[in-house]
């Protein structure tokens, strides 16, 4: 299919119908693993981690090892050797000597675009400091499907710091491309969507509101996104202890909510999901680090032209 | 003096004229003509009837320099060519799409920061706001900030 040898950098790299077709995959993979497990025997996949990111990086091994392939790489930049100086160019024309796909998660924004412009195999961004991450939005989207069986024309409701976001930033671009989605925005107001955001939905004619708190609009979500609101994005204390109740979801706030409502949230959390919500069949994100896997083995056979 | 005599008193070279007051000096040092071995003269402040004050580059004997750069600093100055002392052609200026090693990305975390040697690339995001977007990072400057 058209994805072999291509790169994943930006959100939006992939056309709709390209992505439907790495999900669906993934759905495929999901619904029976046994008959993926040896799809990339003799592959190998450098996982270059020039930050720690157990979690991503994990995900990323755990998939490449369940099609049946193998992992090389380091796991923090004081290990690899742009310690002693190598430019990431260097580093990577290097190791795409070694590997057939190469996995990238470097602190610098941007440096997915220079990985990908000097290797001679596919490029994945795994994390380009506040800049992308394409795998998260990827597999927002596989849960999503999962659990609502569809995309287009839900209401995607989006909680606390969206502003800073990043990973909420991805997701409304990538799937406001679907049609009939609309969204709605719940922040303080010091944390609202950023203006290139609400320019972007403007632009291509997409609905969307945005509120203060996010009980009153709760109702009318098929698909909640939670994000952390940080400590450090406020002025004092106060505001913060103030408006951080407003965000915080809890059986009380989940109670006027509609029944099949797929609650999600990038993880790790801290406080902005009470663990008594974990118990709720609502409760999508656990599923959603499970998504995670299937999303990256399907997007690694894709781009190696396994499928 | 006047502007328009000293237009006309370079021989060969060029004349960036209407440069708008101040940007000047800019000008000069984006075009990197502080270590130029040819002689370059700027005026700035000169008396102009269309824009009050106006800066003025002349640039003696070279006329192979990136014309690019004076588009993105000041697309309404004008750019006459010079030999034997006539004006043998006039440029007409445009905001560059997409400028190399001009403008420098700012933004720390950007990779160019860390990464030497490859180019700093902006490209037009907005003719209006003469906003560029770094290639890398997309973070923005605006045309006023460059
Ligand atoms: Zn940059």
């Amino acid at each position: 299919m058209g994805l072999e040898s291509r790169n994943l950098i930006s959100t939006l790299d992939f056309s709709i119908e390209e992505q439907d077709e790495v999900l669906a995959l993934a759905e495929r993979i999901m619904a029976a693993p046994k008959e993926y497990d040896h799809l990339l025997g003799g592959r190998i996949m450098a996982s270059l981690f020039f930050e720690p990111s157990t979690r991503t990086r994990l995900s990323f091994e755990a998939a490449m090892l369940r099609l049946g392939g193998r992992v090389i790489g380091f796991s923090e930049a004081g290990s690899s050797s742009a310690a002693k100086g190598e430019s990431l160019s260097d580093t990577i024309r290097t190791v795409s000597q070694y590997a057939d796909i190469i996995v990238v998660r470097h602190p610098k924004e941007g440096a997915a675009n220079i990985a990908a412009g000097v290797s001679g195999v596919p490029v994945v961004n795994a994390g380009d400091g506040g800049h992308e991450h394409p795998t998260q939005t990827l597999t927002d989207l596989l849960t999503i499907r999962s659990v609502k069986k569809r995309v287009g024309g839900l209401a995607v409701g989006c909680c606390g710091d969206l502003k800073f976001g990043r990973t909420v930033h991805s997701l409304v671009k990538n799937i406001s491309r679907y049609e009939g989605v609309s969204f709605i925005f719940a922040s303080p107001d010091e944390l609202r969507i950023p203006r290139f955001l609400r320019a972007f939905l403007d632009d291509n004619g997409v609905e969307y509101v945005e509120t203060d708190r996010m009980d009153g609009k709760i109702a009318e979500m098929d698909v909640l996104y939670m994000t952390r609101v940080q400590k450090e994005r406020f002025f004092n204390e106060e505001e913060y202890i103030r408006l951080k109740d407003l965000f915080i979801l809890d059986a009380g706030k989940l109670r006027s909510a509609k029944e099949d409502l797929c609650i999600l949230h990038p993880l790790p959390r801290v406080n902005e999901i009470a663990y008594e919500v974990d118990a709720d069949k609502r409760a999508a994100y656990f599923h959603q680090a499970g998504c995670g896997m299937y999303a990256r083995m399907a997007l690694m056979a894709s781009l190696l032209g396994a499928v | 003096m006047k502007g328009q005599r000293l237009v006309n008193s370079i021989e060969k070279g060029i004349v960036i004229d209407h440069i708008r007051a101040g940007l000047g000096v800019k000008l000069f040092h984006f075009l990197k003509l502080d270590n130029a071995d040819f002689t370059v003269v700027i005026i700035s402040g000169a008396e102009s009837k269309r824009m009050g004050r106006k800066d003025i580059i002349k640039i003696q004997n070279m006329i192979d320099i990136d014309y690019t750069v004076i588009g993105l600093i000041d697309h309404n100055a004008t750019i006459s060519i010079i030999e034997d002392g006539e004006i043998t052609e006039k440029k007409k200026l445009e905001l560059p799409r997409r400028v190399e090693n001009v403008i420098v990305c700012k933004n720390p975390r950007c990779i160019t920061s860390t990464e030497r040697q490859i180019p700093h690339v902006f490209s037009l995001q907005n003719a209006e706001t003469r906003t560029y977007r770094c290639d890398y990072c997309e973070d923005h400057v605006r045309g006023i900030e460059i």
